[in-house]
């Protein structure tokens, strides 16, 4: 090469080596990863037969068991998600109104419900579950809290966030009119966070009852409990029925969704 | 060096016979176009928008599968080229864009670069390994343009005619044995227009090559053409030199007449 | 409905009928009301119960303090697995998922294609990832492997279905112009697809890996392994305090993941 070549590069050094950096550990951790689990290989390789097994064992499916027991337990389901969405509700809008720094100005209120928000959120539903269980005992009541107490940080956060978001100048009219707080909240606020509002209630609904599906592992009531039962009974083609059911009604409730959604917006 | 080298000789650049377009069965865009094109230098095709100059030029690289004609090109007919070789065929047809077109996110260089993917292989594009000599042409072409200093920028900060510089240095880094260009004017000011046009034309002249220039603009296209090419309802119904070109014949292009004066 | 007409009527600041507005909200109370009421019956649900449960919730809150670390050696390598199950799953979960969501971007795939893609994509979508991680403790057994195929299913729903998306969205003007470049598909991808879409790539992984880190200490629940399994046995004991050190631990692991990710997605930018 001569010396009048010209380089050329796409980043700064800088950029590049952070970039790099993050490659390097990506690959470091993952050969070490793959080095340390625990995994048979024997089992990895077995692993096609042993779901072509379970697959001809669900087949075919035992359909009468559905109106026996599925179907009560998919109602179950959908009652929890749909009871545990609307209490969410009653935690998530006081936090989300103390979380939106254009409601309230306080550091201190910003600070505690981001706390509540943040927990909610990090504990898994599953986990909720099992602290609901074993405080209310196996039953629907812990699954409804458990979806409850997971849904507060997803609807929290993003409810603050529309609030956030309004349009200020329609605010400041209704204070200069001498309004008082609660009704700046209900006739400023509220109605322009109405699509958001409907649109994330919607979208947890949807989540939550995929989630309520499987509470039912840890006891906590739904359509899991029947899938547990069959499934320590090794009665595949009752677990295909429960599994279909849920497929049904997941994607039911995802159109629903989009379709409502779809209105709103 | 392979910029200023001119292979091309023969003066059979490009020949279109009966060239039609139908987007739906029955209602054609182009309704048999006849162009040949044997001498270097800028080829201004006029008409409305929607008559289908820019189908017309998509065509010749077929970015748009005409339905009938032939595009005679370097000794192939281009409508019946397959895979590889209709790759090969593109690569010696360098675009310019009306909306640039360049890939935003990546920079000045590189998007002048990416006109030589036409001659790598898909292991080579994927380690970015451009040969020395394309880098060194690439910059060769940006300082032709007047934008090396611009040249590690990413294309998304340039302004409209900075853009369009380094379209036509993507278009001429092809080593095209013809330049398309389509609208490349009209969505810039009357001055970066112009200074659009004599790149064109310079590039041409330079590389002994025809530039195909889709323009609605009748004054900048007869300053710089050798031939016109006027288009109506997807026919030629003028082609010749630019001074040949008559107020009839912009009525008939055009239609209407107010605003001839 | 009721909530569609009012949000409209809301959105433009019409007052011209105020009367058929409070109509429809009133009525969409109602609606809840009753949902609330039926289902406070059909579940059994009453208040008695609950407020049996809130004695037991102090109960239960004062047996985890304080949290009891002692067996820290059986937290760590619950951590580690966990840990080990993240890495493995996110990686090849989003290797997996960069060309099934290229092709399953219709915008570049012809159908035939991209319809079996998008329904495959779709399946790994809409079972819970627990539904998914039983099923593959019955086939591949117990441990770590069934947590880590359960994670790569749910990072390809997820990761896949957005990067399609996203390829959708992308401006065709740039591959056009590549295309006519005479460049192959390979090169069109590399050089007008990806740098449109590298970045919203970055960022759903970065996501991905966050929320497969929270996964991975859920799974163990139903037997995949990680730290899930640590924590439901000590449920099943009674060990609240080991309980409560294990849930300390898990939130403070989400919390350096989502630290981390936010690095990467700065590095990225």
């Amino acid at each position: 090469m001569n010396a009048i070549d010209h380089h050329w590069q796409r980043f700064t050094l800088k950029q590049k080596l952070s970039r790099y950096a993050v490659y390097l550990v990506l690959v470091m951790a993952f050969v070490q990863s793959i080095q340390s689990v625990e995994v048979i290989p024997e089992f990895l390789l077995d692993a096609p037969e042993q779901m072509a097994d379970m697959f001809s064992r669900m087949w075919p499916m035992d359909f009468a068991y559905y109106p026996v027991t599925v179907h009560d337990a998919m109602i179950e389901t959908l009652n929890i998600a749909t009871l545990g969405t609307l209490i969410t509700l009653i935690f998530a809008i006081p936090l989300a109104l103390m979380n939106a720094s254009n409601i309230v100005s306080s550091t201190w209120c910003h600070w505690i419900s981001k706390f509540f928000l943040v927990s909610s959120r990090s504990v898994n539903s599953l986990v909720w579950a099992l602290l609901f269980v074993s405080i209310f005992g196996p039953g629907v009541i812990a699954g409804v809290l458990a979806i409850a107490f997971r849904s507060i940080g997803f609807v929290g956060k993003l409810l603050g966030e529309a609030l956030e978001e309004v349009n200020m100048g329609s605010i400041e009219a209704l204070k200069a009119t001498g309004a008082s707080w609660l009704s700046i909240l209900l006739k400023g606020y509220w109605p322009q966070v109405l699509p958001a509002f409907f649109s994330i209630v919607l979208f947890r609904w949807d989540i939550n009852v995929r989630e309520s599906a499987v509470l039912g592992l840890v006891g906590a009531g739904g359509i899991g409990v029947v899938l547990d039962d069959s499934m320590n009974l090794f009665q595949w083609d009752r677990v295909a029925v429960s599994l279909l059911a849920i497929f049904i009604i997941v994607i039911l409730a995802e159109i629903l969704v989009v379709n409502v959604r779809k209105r709103l917006i | 060096m392979s910029v200023t080298q001119s292979s091309v000789e023969h003066s059979n650049f490009l020949e279109i016979r009966n060239l039609k377009k139908e987007y739906t069965a029955g209602n054609p865009i182009l309704k048999g176009i006849d162009i040949h094109i044997t001498e270097p230098g800028i080829v201004a095709i006029i008409g409305p928008s929607g008559t289908g100059k820019s189908t017309l030029l998509r065509c010749i690289n077929r970015l748009i599968d005409p339905t009938e004609g032939k595009i005679l090109f370097d000794n192939a007919d281009l409508c019946l080229a397959k895979g590889a070789q209709l790759r090969k065929l593109r690569r010696q047809v360098g675009m310019v864009f009306q909306e640039y077109n360049l890939v935003e996110r990546l920079t000045v260089i590189e998007n002048v670069l990416t006109g030589r993917l036409g001659y790598m292989s898909a292991w080579q594009a994927w380690r970015r390994k451009f040969s020395q000599q394309d880098i060194n042409t690439a910059f060769e072409l940006l300082d032709a343009v007047g934008l090396t200093e611009h040249a590690s920028k990413r294309a998304d900060s340039l302004s409209g005619g900075q853009r369009q510089r380094v379209g036509i240095a993507r278009a001429v880094m092809q080593n095209p044995r013809i330049l398309l260009a389509d609208e490349p004017t009209s969505s810039l000011d009357p001055k970066t227009a112009v200074e659009i046009m004599e790149l064109l034309e310079r590039f041409s002249q330079e590389k002994n090559i025809p530039a195909l220039v889709n323009i609605h603009d009748v004054k900048l296209a007869s300053r710089f053409a050798k031939r016109m090419i006027g288009m109506s309802n997807g026919v030629v119904v003028y082609d010749g030199p630019p001074e040949g070109i008559t107020d009839e014949h912009l009525k008939q292009i055009y239609g209407g007449e107010s605003w001839l004066a | 409905m009721a909530g569609v007409n009012s949000t409209r009527l809301g959105a433009n600041k019409d007052r011209e009928n105020p009367f058929k507005h409070n109509w429809l909200v009133s009525s969409l109370w109602l609606l809840v009301v009753c949902y609330i009421v039926y289902s406070f019956n059909a579940m059994d649900l009453s208040l008695g119960r609950i407020s049996d449960g809130l004695g037991h919730a102090s109960d239960l809150l004062a047996r985890m303090v304080p949290p009891n670390f002692s067996r820290w050696s059986l937290l760590l390598s619950g951590l580690i697995e966990s840990l080990e199950i993240a890495v493995i799953s996110s990686i090849c979960g989003i290797f997996i998922s960069l060309f099934l969501g290229l092709f399953a971007a219709r915008n570049l795939m012809p159908s035939w294609i991209s319809t079996p893609v998008r329904a495959l994509i779709a399946l790994c979508r809409t079972f819970h990832p627990v539904i998914i991680a039983i099923l593959f403790v019955k086939s591949v057994g117990f441990g770590a492997l069934a947590g880590i195929l359960t994670l790569v299913v749910a990072s390809i729903g997820f990761i896949a279905k957005l990067f399609a998306e996203a390829i959708e969205e992308i401006s065709l003007k740039q591959v056009e112009a590549i295309r006519a470049t005479g460049a192959g598909f390979t090169s069109i991808i590399l050089f007008s697809v990806m740098p449109q879409v590298f970045a919203r790539f970055i960022g759903f992984s970065t996501y991905q890996l966050d929320s497969n880190l929270r996964n991975s200490t859920m799974v163990g629940i139903v037997g995949a392994g990680g730290l899930g399994g640590t924590l439901f046995s000590a449920f099943q004991r009674f060990d609240y305090d080991f309980v409560a050190a294990i849930l300390i631990v898990i939130i403070a692991l989400i919390m350096f993941g989502e630290f981390l990710s936010n690095i990467v997605r700065h590095i990225f930018r």
